[in-house]
């Protein structure tokens, strides 16, 4: 199994930490060595929330600069903020629905236009993959599951170890009964939107 | 039932390192625990706090008022014979530090493990010190897990050890191994029942007196000789591949160390020993290591811990190997390790050149914008800090007004727009940083606390306050909570986790006890009232306690609102 390292990034409250923890599941769940990082402390006060999922048995929780093969991003200053990590050959799969910053909403910064730097990404980035997976979140019926729309366009690129099957297994176990149907939903939307 | 109590042997969890922990506690026959909570250390509690609620845990846990407190609980519960753990940020030690000295000497009965979780870069620290010096300072055994499965596997072993040495076991993790997830393999559960310690009467044995430590620091030397030996041969402790080149590592360093080796596919020029039992060092084993390799690489976060005790080995064989680490420049005593940085020192002693993936050109990328943490809309901190701001600008205070502050997520009061936090140490340092400046100075004193952090350190330094007639205003942000850390109970609080029966300690009456006379409590979302109460003691010239009453609104949230 090849050495992988992935990146989920995103802002406080947006399930990064439980898209890595799905995608960790699942690949143990498969008998595969995984070690899946978070950075808690800060989460819930609006900053950003990095995870990472290492496979093929890397140790290491964290990831360098270039090192990432594949990028999962909830909110496109985020993508834009984390591309350091990535290197020509990495995935690149991004929500372009922005979410402000506190910096900007006071006037003191100004947001990068999504549009042109998502074009930006795609030009550097071969295997770019954005999308508004709050849309299709909604379509769901779950507006809060864009980290789970996100996991399923990972499973599209089928670059992991992980089968869609072995994911929504573990979107069952995990999440409440209530919310399995809108979240196997959601996963379905998000893996349609890659085209292998 | 809670997860951790699955009792399926052979079953793979994917666990953070901090429930690994847990779990192998449990499974050594956990008794009593008790902690405060501090990051990256806080699950071990939280899911301890968790497993009081199940009956079949038999498990008694408390949330004690500081690090001290509970290092006490825990250690009297070993003296009785139970098993018993505490845990704490690395910081936290700091705290607790005047009894594990004393510990050491003293010593243990039944197992006791302390848990001292360090944050290299500080993530969310006001340091980053090197917790491993307590161990040696102390002069206890200490473990150093690499990851989950590790974690579980010392904190196990770590309760064996201490009961065989009859010292309390140091397990010192870092943000990466307590916040990492990976397959855990589970160990059996022990039949648990309920166990009642007994205490011993012992005082040649319990009471420090002088004629006492005497004694008890040789015993103390005598059984870290033990350990030694136990270093010795410790599974924890292992060398892999075969190469002139010698590579020690510890932690989630000796983690980037395995990944280079495998990527540069270097096992035949390396020889990797990978050190989890690091306290006493295993001295036969190094030496060994010493003569077996050309040079040898240290591989460690922070201080240069293993290296200068490597070096000073070296020095009394006699043995002559160059050994690189931080005073050779290949590494440094600042912040966390990455990946890369340890490749390409690797990569550099072998000569090798380091294949570094094709990288776009990212110069045109703007300037982005920053997303730092900030308290959170409708949190009634930012309330009580416009209220102290509108106070002190109608008495034209302001722009002469110092502003201790404390831990807790109210230092975020630091950012604009508040900007209401100007000088901090440690937990309470509020309270006593605000009497020394109204020695020092004629300007006007407003601090910040929270409540758990009072109860924490701010009750001492108030009695020496209204004592030596120190002059400022304390304010007393009550969310009723220990909001930072996810929502810890403390003893003042009204809003309760369900089931969360202890008795209240209300900090009003606390205040007035340690002789407060000016003491006022607001409801920092009544704006108006509350701008006036701060003015009226804010004319007045005398020390005055308002205490900030309203519930951290997520946890408010979360538990429904239900008083």
């Amino acid at each position: 199994m090849a050495f992988q390292r992935i990146l989920f990034t995103g802002v406080g409250g947006q399930g990064t930490l439980l898209a890595s923890r799905l995608l960790g599941e699942a690949v143990m769940e498969e008998g595969l060595p995984v070690r899946v990082s978070e950075v808690h402390g800060m989460a819930q006060r609006g900053g950003v929330v990095e995870s990472t999922v290492i496979l093929g048995g890397l140790e290491g929780p964290i990831i360098s600069n270039g090192e990432a093969d594949i990028l999962v991003s909830f909110e496109p200053l985020e993508t834009l903020r984390a591309l350091p990590k990535c290197h020509e050959d990495s995935w690149i799969i991004s929500n372009i629905i922005p979410i402000q910053t506190l910096t900007v909403r006071l006037g003191q910064a100004e947001y990068p236009d999504p549009d042109r730097w998502i074009d930006f990404i795609k030009q550097h980035f071969k295997n770019t993959v954005a999308f508004d997976a709050e849309s299709l979140a909604k379509e769901a019926g779950i507006t809060r599951a864009v980290n789970i729309v996100l996991l399923g366009a990972l499973a599209g690129c089928g670059t992991v170890p992980a089968s869609p099957e072995r994911l929504k297994r573990a979107i069952k176990k995990r999440i409440k009964p209530e919310f399995v149907e809108a979240n196997l939903k959601a996963f379905e939307l998000g893996l349609a939107q890659v085209s292998r | 039932m809670h997860p951790l109590l699955t009792d399926d042997p052979g079953k793979n969890m994917l666990l953070l390192g901090n429930e690994a922990i847990v779990r192998g506690a449990l499974e050594a026959g956990l008794a009593v625990a008790a902690a405060y909570p501090g990051t990256p250390s806080s699950e071990i509690g939280n899911n301890l706090f968790q497993l009081t609620k199940e009956p079949e845990a038999h498990l008694y846990f408390e949330f004690s008022t500081n690090e001290k407190v509970a290092m006490e609980v825990a250690a009297a519960a070993s003296a009785a014979g139970l098993r018993s753990l505490t845990c704490m940020k690395h910081v936290g030690m700091n705290v607790a530090s005047d009894v594990l000295i004393t510990l050491a000497y003293i010593g243990t009965k039944g197992g006791m493990v302390i848990i001292t979780a360090d944050d290299p870069s500080m993530h969310s620290s006001q340091n980053e010190q090197d917790n491993r010096y307590y161990a040696k300072l102390a002069n206890l055994p200490m473990l150093e897990p690499s990851g989950p499965q590790e974690a579980r596997d010392m904190t196990k072993a770590a309760f064996e050890l201490s009961e065989e040495l009859e010292l309390p076991v140091i397990i010192r993790t870092t943000t990466r191994t307590s916040h990492v997830r990976g397959p855990v393999e589970l160990g059996p559960l022990p039949a648990r029942k309920q166990v009642v310690g007994n205490f011993e009467r012992a005082p040649g044995r319990w009471v420090p007196v002088p004629g006492v430590a005497r004694v008890r620091h040789k015993v103390l030397l005598e059984q870290m000789e033990k350990a030694q030996k136990k270093a010795e041969s410790s599974v924890f402790n292992r060398i892999g591949g075969s190469g002139k080149t010698g590579i020690v590592a510890s932690g989630v360093a000796s983690c980037y160390v395995h990944d280079t080796i495998m990527e540069l596919g270097c096992e035949n020029q390396v020889s990797f020993l990978r050190l989890g039992f690091t306290y006493p060092q295993p001295r036969e084993l190094l030496s060994e290591f010493l003569r077996s390799v050309d040079k040898i690489l240290v591989v460690e976060e922070l201080e240069s811990f293993q290296e200068d005790a490597l070096k000073a080995l070296a020095n009394e064989l006699k043995i002559n190997v160059p050994i690189l680490g931080k005073a050779s420049g290949h590494f440094s005593r600042l912040y966390e390790f990455d990946p890369a940085m340890v490749k390409n020192a690797i990569a550099d002693i072998l000569g090798y050149k380091v294949q570094r993936p094709k990288t776009p050109d990212l110069s045109r990328l703007p300037k982005l914008p920053m997303r730092p943490p900030s308290l959170c809309p409708g949190c009634p901190h930012r309330e009580t800090y416009n209220a102290v701001k509108k106070a002190l600008d109608l008495l034209g205070y302001t722009p002469k007004t110092i502003y201790p502050t404390d831990i807790g997520c109210y230092t975020l009061g630091l950012l604009p727009p508040i900007q209401m936090a100007d000088y901090l140490i440690c937990m309470g340092s509020s309270v006593g940083t605000s009497a020394g400046f109204s020695v020092a100075t004629d300007q006007k004193i407003v601090s910040f606390i929270g409540d758990s952090t009072f109860f924490h350190s701010g009750i001492s330094s108030l009695v020496n306050a209204v004592h030596n007639e120190h002059n400022f205003c304390l304010v007393v942000l009550d969310n009723s909570t220990t909001a930072m850390t996810g929502h810890q109970p403390n003893p003042g609080i009204k809003l309760r986790p369900p089931g969360y029966e202890k008795p209240r300690v209300p900090i009003e009456d606390v205040v007035r006890a340690c002789g407060v006379k000016v003491v006022r409590k607001v409801n920092p979302y009544k704006k108006k009232a509350t701008i006036e109460i701060f003015k009226e003691v804010l004319t007045n010239d005398k020390l005055s306690v308002v205490i900030a009453e309203a519930p951290c609104i997520l946890y408010y949230r979360r538990v429904g609102g239900k008083k």
